[in-house]
């Protein structure tokens, strides 16, 4: 047992714990502090495969952006606990069934494939070439998301807007 | 070293559990969770991938995911902002009918 | 165990300079803290704390003690592990901050070891310390929403609104001294400013192509937002909002949040030295004409002994006397010790390090006694149309200059 797989199966438990975590809990702003538990543990999942700059916007962008969002919206909006209703009968007998069916499958599936074949990059990935394959290859979506960004600030400024 | 298939079983996971989650919550707020869960998830196997093939564009792609994903959630939020306003509740079996 | 310790040094390593950062860090906050207290008094014409111990040196002791044993109220309601969480949240993101910082450029060596002086030198020091800033709003935002009552959620709504809009500034001012100095890594930021001839002139703030002044102004007022210290700590300021997030809170949780805002302000301090101004670097020239300078840290700590020592002496109660005498007998010793030719080159960095950091903490102190406050709306003006803007603009004119100069 090296080191890594120590510190890999750490991460993927505390991962899915976050997941089931996100899923189970009854009030909105615990599965916002869940899922914000997800983000983390992927942020160092993806530190220990050497993305060391996707795994540091993943925590300024996605964990301390993104989620902060979620968690104004529920404080504003004043979401309280769900109520407990019991699972239809359909989704009780079928659904839930199905659902574990198709996860087990996917995991299966995934066990059983052969693995790639070029060998595994060690070392981290420098940002510098990340960036200018960012910059020179992939400068026409870059823009494009810019847009894209631009048109979500007007578009949630628009529908969020009181009437006057 | 961790073998890739490792890192692709844990997204399977999570985004199984995602889909469990937008499948199965009524609130519209955790379902909007469930599918950040998912998009979560699959940039996992993205970098899992670009790992294992030795390329950089699967972190490429993770960072467009992430750009997206924050354009989407201003988005959707805004919307929820205003189904909850008109009509005063966050169930989502509340939300199926066109008119008020 | 002792085994799996003998095997992984650096782990052992890192836990003894974990546990001495840390103790140093706790002393430090509890006496800047008196410190604070002090220089504010004596701008506004008092004296501040001078009974507990002598010159008030045992008031944050005194505080501690109080915060200890003072009764913790839960308001009704109130969400008990969120209300938990939040003030752990930020003192542990405030303090895991130091972690990246790196006080001086030689090694020393532990228990046999070579370890250079910072506890993590990460590739991308700089990006991860942001990271650590942008997860900082959790902690104001939950401890508001979790206390169950309307003024705490008032003051965590706006105070969390601040931060996130001044996070896109203080973000944006520093790419400036990224693209000078072409890495994240905190340690080659500092040593891309180092010229043995020119000395100050190299540091980021002067270097051309193009100075960072506008640069550094844009940081520092980002940076005292972003940690809601006067003049834009109107979401916490008692006249407005009661005491804003941490109303609700008593005893030690409040103490953590009072922590870690003192702690955020320390890592500010140290990023605008490591950034702006050279880290660890002497701002004289290394020419033979200012060699003298090597024995600045010796006689600036001779000076503070002698004077410890002539104020011990005169003061009323027996126990103050000694104990300030022989403060300033030890002073006056490692004041020695530092002359020695084995410590002098070991001690110049950390030194000058120090003196940077203590500089802005004074500024920082200096601010919050003279200048008045912000009124919310302006704060938001200020953040979005003023410094975003002002700060863009520096980026846009940096990389300009880099290629003109490298033509």
């Amino acid at each position: 047992m090296t080191v890594q797989l120590v510190i890999f199966f750490l991460l993927a438990g505390v991962a899915v714990a976050g997941a089931l975590s996100l899923i189970l809990q009854r009030h909105p702003i615990h599965s916002a502090l869940s899922l914000v538990v997800v983000m983390m543990a992927l942020a160092g999942l993806y530190l220990l495969q050497g993305a060391e700059f996707i795994a540091a916007v993943q925590i300024i962008v996605y964990a301390g952006a993104i989620m902060v969002l979620f968690v104004f919206v529920i404080m504003l909006l004043n979401a309280g606990e769900e109520e407990r209703t019991n699972l239809s009968r359909m989704a009780r007998y079928v659904g839930l069934p199905l659902g574990t069916f198709l996860l087990l499958q996917l995991v299966f599936w995934i066990r059983r494939a052969p693995a790639p074949a070029a060998a595994l990059s060690a070392g981290p990935a420098p940002t510098r070439k990340l960036a200018m394959m960012l910059f020179q290859d992939f400068v026409f979506p870059f823009e494009l998301t810019s847009i894209l960004i631009l048109i979500a600030i007007l578009g949630a400024l628009v529908l969020a807007k009181r009437e006057s | 070293m961790v073998p890739v298939s490792y890192y692709l079983v844990l997204s399977a996971i999570l985004f199984g559990l995602g889909v469990l989650g937008f499948v199965f919550k009524r609130n519209i707020i955790t379902i909007f969770m469930a599918i950040e869960l998912m998009l979560n998830g699959v940039n996992l196997a993205f970098v899992s991938f670009s790992r294992a093939l030795g390329q950089l564009q699967g972190q490429v792609f993770v960072f467009f995911v992430i750009v997206v994903a924050a354009a989407e959630a201003a988005v959707g939020l805004a919307i929820i902002i205003l189904i909850a306003r008109n009509r005063q509740s966050l169930n989502v079996e509340r939300v199926n009918l066109l008119k008020l | 165990m002792s085994a799996f310790l003998v095997q992984h040094p650096l782990l052992v390593v890192s836990l003894i300079k974990v546990a001495v950062l840390m103790f140093l860090m706790m002393t430090a906050l509890a006496y800047l803290t008196w410190f604070e207290r002090k220089v504010v008094a004596h701008i506004q014409s008092r004296w501040g704390p001078y009974r507990a111990g002598p010159h008030g040196l045992l008031q944050p002791l005194a505080d501690g003690l109080k915060f200890l044993f003072k009764e913790g109220v839960t308001p009704e309601g109130a969400d008990k592990f969120v209300y938990y969480l939040a003030p752990f949240l930020s003192m542990s993101l405030a303090l895991t901050a130091i972690a990246l910082i790196p006080f001086g450029p030689k090694d020393i060596s532990i228990l046999g070891h070579r370890t250079p002086l910072s506890i993590a030198d990460l590739n991308i020091g700089l990006l991860f310390l942001f990271a650590i800033t942008s997860l900082s709003v959790y902690g104001v935002a939950l401890a508001g929403w979790s206390s169950n009552s309307k003024y705490p959620l008032l003051g965590a709504l706006r105070s969390s609104a601040q931060m996130v809009s001044y996070e896109l500034s203080l973000t944006m001012s520093v790419v400036g001294v990224l693209l000078l100095a072409g890495s994240f890594n905190l340690r080659e930021i500092i040593a891309a400013q180092y010229d043995p001839r020119w000395g100050f002139l190299r540091w980021n703030l002067f270097a051309l192509p193009m100075p960072q002044v506008v640069g550094f102004l844009c940081f520092f007022t980002a940076a005292v937002a972003e940690t809601n210290r006067l003049p834009f700590d109107l979401p916490e300021a008692e006249s407005e909002l009661v005491a804003g997030f941490h109303t609700e809170y008593s005893s030690f949780k409040f103490a953590m949040f009072f922590l870690g805002e003192y702690a955020s302000m320390v890592t500010v301090s140290c990023l605008a030295t490591i950034l702006f101004f050279g880290g660890w670097l002497s701002p004289f020239a290394e020419t033979p004409i200012f060699a003298w300078t090597r024995f600045l840290p010796a006689a600036l700590l001779g000076v503070a002994g002698l004077w410890l020592l002539q104020d011990g002496l005169r003061h009323q109660k027996r126990l103050a006397r000694v104990v300030l005498s022989m403060l300033g007998l030890m002073l006056g010793g490692v004041a020695y010790l530092i002359t020695r030719p084995g410590v002098l080159d070991f001690v110049q960095g950390p030194f000058w390090f120090l003196a940077k950091v203590f500089a802005f903490l004074f500024i920082y102190v200096w601010v919050r006694g003279t200048l008045p406050r912000f009124r919310y709306d302006q704060l938001m003006a200020v953040g979005w149309k003023l410094l975003l803007p002002v700060s863009l603009a520096n980026v846009l004119l940096t990389s300009f200059a880099i290629l003109v100069a490298r033509r």
